[in-house]
């Protein structure tokens, strides 16, 4: 049953954040605790903080993510036949083939886009 | 009458952390931690994967929903101009309400109807699971099978080529 | 689950308690064994880690606190526990808190899969190699959230690049990942290590061990890759705002992270607790799997103190104009080549690849596929080099030539 193969996860997820936590209160009890405005305020290099601390960012963080969502999503679709590869016929490795083609067809056209540069 | 073992425990539990943290999504007012409570509630759902005896499924919803989904998620609310404060409410309520009834009710539909079967054949009978489950490895001989997958499987990399472009086009558009 | 093959549990039993409670205690027993294990790892390894550093760089390192400096740890734990935590102004109080314990904990989880010895392992999951994949990929959300609640704008900053390369990076890794789990058949981990009883896979495929080995390391953002931290240009990164215990968890992470990542490589590609006699004795079995993550670990540092740090475009034109094709493409050799040697008989059926000799051919003729491709790759390396360097010539002279015409 898959449920009693993850109950030693769940127990494990649980246990690891009350050690976590413990330690936390344990700092928060045995240290001093005097918050005033000038060590509150957001470290700039001693300068008077400008602006917001949040501020949007280039789009070409956003690309990259969205490059590795595609290829996340690719290698899913690799796993399963990974695990499979030895019982599969040169028509798998053919199948798999096609797959990778069809995307590398993609990353060449963004590399030649330069999507791939970081200006 | 539904029966209360660990199975349940863990249902209850983790329907609880899937719809929470939808809800979380929806009345917060803030993008980011939207996008957390979205993170919430697809753990959730991969839990709930987890009781189907779909480990597969559950680690790729965390795979590629937390893990992969979410960033880019975050990255876009970093895109918008005012990711804290949502300026003016979303007020047509009532048009709200009705979508929102009208959509618990085809879900509902949705639901009690499979189960209920169309001829009185019931397909809620779990009593063997076991048969329904695949390995991975069934999965992977399925995927590049001639007579199963294969067709849905190539015609996926082709989507992903086509959102490589789309995201090359869009992100790159105002260059030229 | 089986009683019989828990120690405690048997144990437990023959005292004459309910069988349901034994098991109970028995698991819980382990989830704390298994918990445990990395967070006291760490503390011996962050010595570790200095003394080293500090022999590569020619210094003595910690000397002082207890024998050879093995208690600083200790007193530095003791320094960071009673400093103050100071939350910034403005910060997202909860998100701000959360980060760090999501950081130590996706790493923690990590070890579930981990297999000690042949019977000790915290679930032999059949996914196991897929599950490393995505509890790790929780670290990444870690750095993302402690960036944002910091409300700082070195800390944004810092965020977005480590998040932004560590995405990228988790594509060749996870290719990388591909190989040993291709020849083994199965994601699950202990099979995995039996699948190397006759040979390690790293003689069949050092280029994915030295791929995975790179990749890993970009992961947790030290050695080369250590834009995170960036002292010159974003002070410290994500976790510029956070001060005490909260910092010492995301330092504690990182550690235990690279800590994870050598075991990881030694249960891959070298076996892992897979040495004579370590069926028979458990304990000899989990020494082979230290010292081999041992070696491993040393690697990282070596790697770590003797590398200068590289550029964000660097890192990031390395990774998806070099590491991603290539990592691809050595997935599909390796499959081809793979699949011809079962054609002609030559592969080691898994049932026997107990068998060293029988793995003899298999091995040779991968190891050669792998020499050839990475002779093919760096001549290819060295070509553009020395193209790059040429152009770069040239536009020196060009510069002089300028110079030296304003200059009349």
């Amino acid at each position: 049953m898959a449920l009693q193969e993850f109950a030693p996860i769940g127990a494990m997820l649980l246990f690891a954040i009350i050690v976590a936590s413990i330690v936390l209160v344990i700092s928060r009890i045995f240290g001093p605790h005097h918050p005033t405005f000038r060590k509150t305020a957001p470290y700039e290099s001693g300068m008077k903080p400008i602006g917001p601390g949040t501020r949007r960012i280039p789009v070409k963080f956003y690309l990259t993510a969205v490059l590795f969502i595609i290829f996340d999503v690719e290698v899913i679709f690799f796993f399963p036949w990974a695990v499979a590869s030895r019982e599969l016929s040169l028509l798998g490795l053919g199948v798999i083939g096609v797959f990778t083609f069809i995307l590398l067809v993609g990353f060449i056209y963004e590399w030649k886009k330069g999507g791939m540069e970081w200006e | 009458m539904i029966e209360i073992n660990a199975q349940s425990i863990a249902f209850a539990i983790l329907a609880v952390l899937t719809l929470g943290g939808g809800l979380g999504v929806v009345l917060n007012r803030n993008l980011f931690r939207g996008a957390i409570w979205l993170m919430v509630s697809l753990f959730g759902v991969a839990g709930i994967f987890v009781l189907l005896s779909a480990p597969f499924l559950a680690a790729v919803q965390v795979l590629v929903y937390i893990g992969a989904i979410a960033i880019l998620i975050t990255f876009a609310v970093m895109l918008t101009r005012s990711m804290t404060n949502l300026g003016e409410r979303f007020v047509r309520r009532t048009a709200g309400i009705v979508v929102a009834v009208l959509l618990f009710f085809f879900i509902l539909l949705g639901t009690i109807l499979p189960v209920w079967g169309v001829d009185g054949t019931r397909y809620d009978d779990v009593s063997a699971p076991a048969e329904n489950v695949a390995t991975t490895r069934e999965l992977g001989v399925a995927l590049v099978d001639g007579n199963q997958f294969v067709l849905p499987f190539e015609v996926a990399s082709l989507l992903l080529t086509a959102a490589m472009i789309g995201a090359i086009v869009i992100a790159r558009e105002d260059e030229e | 689950m089986d009683c019989s093959s828990v120690v405690v549990c048997d144990l437990l039993r023959s005292g004459g308690m309910d069988p349901g409670l034994a098991m109970f205690i028995a698991l819980l027993l382990g989830v704390v064994l298994v918990t445990t294990i990395p967070l006291v790892t760490v503390i011996f390894l962050i010595w570790v880690e200095r003394k080293v550093a500090a022999r590569i760089q020619d210094r003595l390192g910690p000397n002082r606190v207890g024998p050879f400096g093995l208690l600083q740890t200790f007193a530095d734990m003791i320094k960071l526990i009673t400093k103050e935590n100071i939350t910034p102004a403005n910060a997202d109080r909860v998100v701000y808190n959360f980060a760090p314990l999501l950081s130590v904990v996706s790493v923690v989880l990590i070890w579930a899969v981990i297999p000690f010895t042949p019977y000790h392992i915290g679930t032999d999951l059949e996914i196991g190699a897929l599950y490393i994949v995505a509890v790790a990929s929780l670290g990444t959300l870690a750095i993302m959230t402690a960036g944002w609640a910091s409300n700082n704008k070195y800390a944004l900053l810092g965020a977005f690049r480590v998040v932004a390369q560590l995405v990228s990076y988790e594509v060749p890794l996870v290719f990388a990942l591909l190989v040993p789990i291709m020849l083994a058949g199965s994601m699950g981990m202990q099979d995995i290590v039996y699948a190397q009883a006759g040979m390690w896979f790293f003689f069949m495929v050092p280029l994915s061990a030295v791929l995975l080995f790179i990749a890993s390391h970009a992961e947790t953002g030290r050695g080369p890759f250590d834009l995170i931290e960036a002292e010159s240009e974003i002070i410290a990164g994500f976790n510029i705002e956070y001060s005490g215990m909260k910092f010492g968890m995301f330092f504690a992470a990182e550690f235990i992270h690279v800590f994870t990542n050598a075991v990881l490589m030694a249960v891959f590609f070298f076996g892992g607790w897979w040495g004579p006699g370590a069926l028979d004795a458990p304990l000899l079995a989990l020494l082979y799997l230290g010292l081999k993550s041992a070696v491993i670990y040393f690697i990282y540092l070596w790697v770590r103190n003797t590398f200068p740090r590289v550029r964000i475009d660097q890192l990031l034109d390395l990774n998806w104009k070099f590491f991603v094709p290539l990592s691809i493409v050595n997935v599909l050799v390796v499959a081809f080549v793979l699949k011809i040697l079962q054609e002609l008989q030559i592969a080691v059926p898994l049932n026997a690849s107990t068998n060293f000799l029988a793995t003899i051919p298999m091995t040779v003729v991968l190891l050669l596929v792998n020499v050839a491709m990475t002779y093919a790759l760096i001549a290819w390396l060295r070509n553009r080099g020395a193209k790059a360097r040429q152009v770069d010539l040239a536009n020196q002279h060009e510069d002089i030539v300028v110079a030296g015409a304003a200059g009349d």
